[in-house]
């Protein structure tokens, strides 16, 4: 398959592959077999299908997917407008910039602005309505969580519309078909690859939040992210807190099964 | 290829400036001496300019770094990864460090200043003769809340007044398992220490009752947001109570009269430390009755040392919401080291109780 230079050029690689990926793997793994007192148990396993751990991980995906379904639905559009002005670069920039900012940052404005003597509730009662709770409520943690995935969703949605042929959308056009159906089975399939890293860049990270779960959710969302933290910083069950991110591991696996880039022809 | 080669060209030659930069600044930061101390300590827990204070008496350069637990402070130091000199746990940490031989035996001829500290928080029992640590504050948990936010009925002496249902969603709560679980089997007249399965059950079933009344459970946040009247009630520190009276003089504090939590905040030298002599120096520094009357007013908690007590507002040392007297501590608890085993099922009620909040 290679021949004797290739090899030989590639062995860093595999020593980086074998010393930062698996190995940290299989010590997971490792762990997550041990008890309390280090004697090799499954019981960390058992424990993890107790409806705790279960109902926990249905509200994690449940949330990932929202966060994932409303970043999308604004993502899309976003970058679809952008291809469409003239200093599309220029404006790609100016979406991405908030992303240099530190993320623990941006996540305490908001504990700001969403208070209830924060500016968002000085416009509500401009309006003459009471002041709501807005910060640990579902809608400020999703808004919070969808603002911070934005430029990553828009980032691989725009690269694949922006290498769109456009002689394929003229051509849909001059076929006689609609501006939806030209959309529908013209643009998104041949887009598809960009929605699927976006969605990969999302609802990963999504599943294992637990900064903002504390600071915008007030811990009233509770995800994986946040109980492996608490096993390893808290109760030190290092045992508990590799099981989790095993499920964790093998979630994510499947995920990008799903989400995978078939590959088709002759294209990479 | 040429592309390539350059940017790599051009990365490297900044990693070499950078490198030199970081060198040459702290060659400056350290006054021209390698002597350094690494302090590993709670967040907003000391008085910044005493840390000044001590460079300057002593040429030793300080390294400051927080934590926000016990836990992850043990789990850190236990990794090993860093030297530090001083750490500042509480009471049952102290006693499971000293367990697992993590702590330097102090050396009391270095620690003159000791004779400061009021007797009551000497020679305790998690830590007999003070072989391992030094006191450096103490304090309870406790109901700080706002009386113009909640009805007048409602004083906190006890705990049930936090059930009470005119605060729906007005409750802040501590992020901590120890506190909130502990709170709630004090409610119910139990030791904050019971190993006992069912006690517990009965403790988190009578918190979920709790739930609609608590908005959010977060950690040093909580100072902030009572400042700001975003909650009417929080289960906090007394000394971050203080901060927050400091700040906002609506607030109230009360240590419920079922008991409650008595803590001791001790310092220590861990076995990581690379420099003994100076963590004794500063040890001693930290004993200084007008060092540590100067730190007690810039943090807010209660100071066990009786020689800054003097020095400090008459107003302040005889409020007894934060220096309870002898008698009421009577009431209150210190926590006890559960052993993992136990500390694992506290967590665990507590996951299951936060997991009914939503």
């Amino acid at each position: 398959m290679f021949n004797k230079s290739t090899k030989g050029a590639l062995t860093p690689y595999f020593i980086f592959i074998a010393l930062f990926v698996i190995a940290p793997i299989a010590l997971i793994i490792y762990y997550s077999m041990l008890d309390l007192h280090g004697n090799f148990t499954l019981a960390n396993y058992k424990n993890f299908f107790t409806s705790t751990y279960l109902s926990m991980t249905l509200t994690s995906f449940w949330y990932a997917f929202l966060i994932t379904f409303f970043t999308l639905l604004i993502a899309y559009p976003t970058a679809y407008l952008l291809t469409k002005t003239k200093h599309k670069h220029l404006w790609l920039m100016l979406i991405i910039i908030p992303s240099w900012i530190n993320l623990l940052l941006k996540t305490y404005a908001f504990i700001g602005i969403f208070g209830l003597y924060g500016p968002l509730n000085a416009v509500i009662e401009v309006f003459g309505f009471d002041p709501q709770q807005i910060l640990f409520t579902d809608f400020s943690f999703i808004f919070v969580s969808v603002y911070i995935f934005i430029p990553f969703m828009i980032i691989p949605i725009f690269n694949s519309l922006d290498k769109l042929n456009p002689s394929f959308i003229y051509a849909a056009r001059d076929l006689g078909a609609s501006a939806w159906t030209t959309f529908r089975r013209v643009v998104f399939p041949l887009t598809i690859d960009g929605v699927k890293s976006g969605i990969q860049v999302t609802f990963i990270p999504a599943l294992s939040l637990f900064m903002i779960t504390r600071l915008i959710a007030g811990n009233q969302v509770i995800t994986l992210g946040t109980a492996i933290e608490q096993q390893f910083l808290v109760s030190q069950n290092w045992g508990m807190g590799s099981t989790i991110a095993v499920f964790l591991i093998l979630f994510m696996v499947v995920i990008m099964l799903f989400t995978g880039q078939k590959k088709k022809g002759g294209r990479a | 290829m040429k592309q390539l080669v350059q940017a790599t060209i051009a990365i490297m030659i900044a990693c070499f400036l950078l490198f030199f930069a970081v060198r040459s600044l702290e060659a400056v930061g350290s006054n021209g001496s390698s002597d350094t101390l690494t302090i590993y300590n709670w967040g907003e827990y000391i008085d910044p300019d005493l840390i000044a204070q001590f460079e300057e008496q002593t040429g030793i350069h300080v390294i400051y770094e927080t934590f926000d637990s016990n836990e992850a402070m043990y789990t850190k130091v236990q990794q090993g990864g860093s030297s530090y000199d001083i750490a500042v746990p509480s009471e049952y940490m102290i006693e499971t460090m000293i367990e697992d031989d993590m702590l330097v035996e102090l050396d009391h001829s270095l620690l003159p200043n000791a004779k400061n500290i009021d007797p009551y928080f000497l020679d305790l029992p998690f830590d007999p003769d003070n072989k391992f640590s030094m006191p450096y504050f103490w304090g309870t948990v406790g109901v700080v809340f706002n009386p113009t936010m909640v009805p007048e009925d409602l004083t906190f002496e006890s705990w049930e007044d936090l059930w009470d249902e005119r605060l729906k969603s007005k409750v802040f709560l501590v992020d901590g398992s120890r506190e909130v679980i502990g709170m709630g089997l004090n409610s119910l007249g139990y030791s904050l220490n019971l190993k006992d399965d069912e006690a517990l059950r009965e403790a988190t079933d009578k918190l979920k009752r709790l739930t609609p009344n608590v908005k959010a459970i977060i950690g040093d946040e909580i100072t902030p947001l009572m400042i700001n009247n975003e909650a009417a009630v929080a289960l906090t520190w007394s000394g971050q109570a203080a901060d927050m009276m400091w700040e906002n003089e609506d607030l109230d504090f009360a240590v419920p009269t079922e008991g409650s939590n008595l803590w001791f905040d001790n310092m220590v030298i861990p076995k990581t430390s690379d420099n003994i002599e100076g963590a004794h120096a500063f040890i001693n520094f930290m004993l200084d009755a007008e060092v540590a009357a100067a730190n007690a007013d810039y943090v807010g908690y209660s100071t066990p040392n009786a020689a800054a007590m003097e020095l400090l507002d008459e107003e302040v040392v005889t409020d007894e919401r934060f220096y309870p007297d002898e008698d009421l501590r009577e009431h209150l608890e210190v926590y006890e080291n559960l052993g993992l085993e136990w500390l694992g099922k506290y967590n665990e009620y507590f996951l299951e109780f936060k997991m009914s909040l939503n």
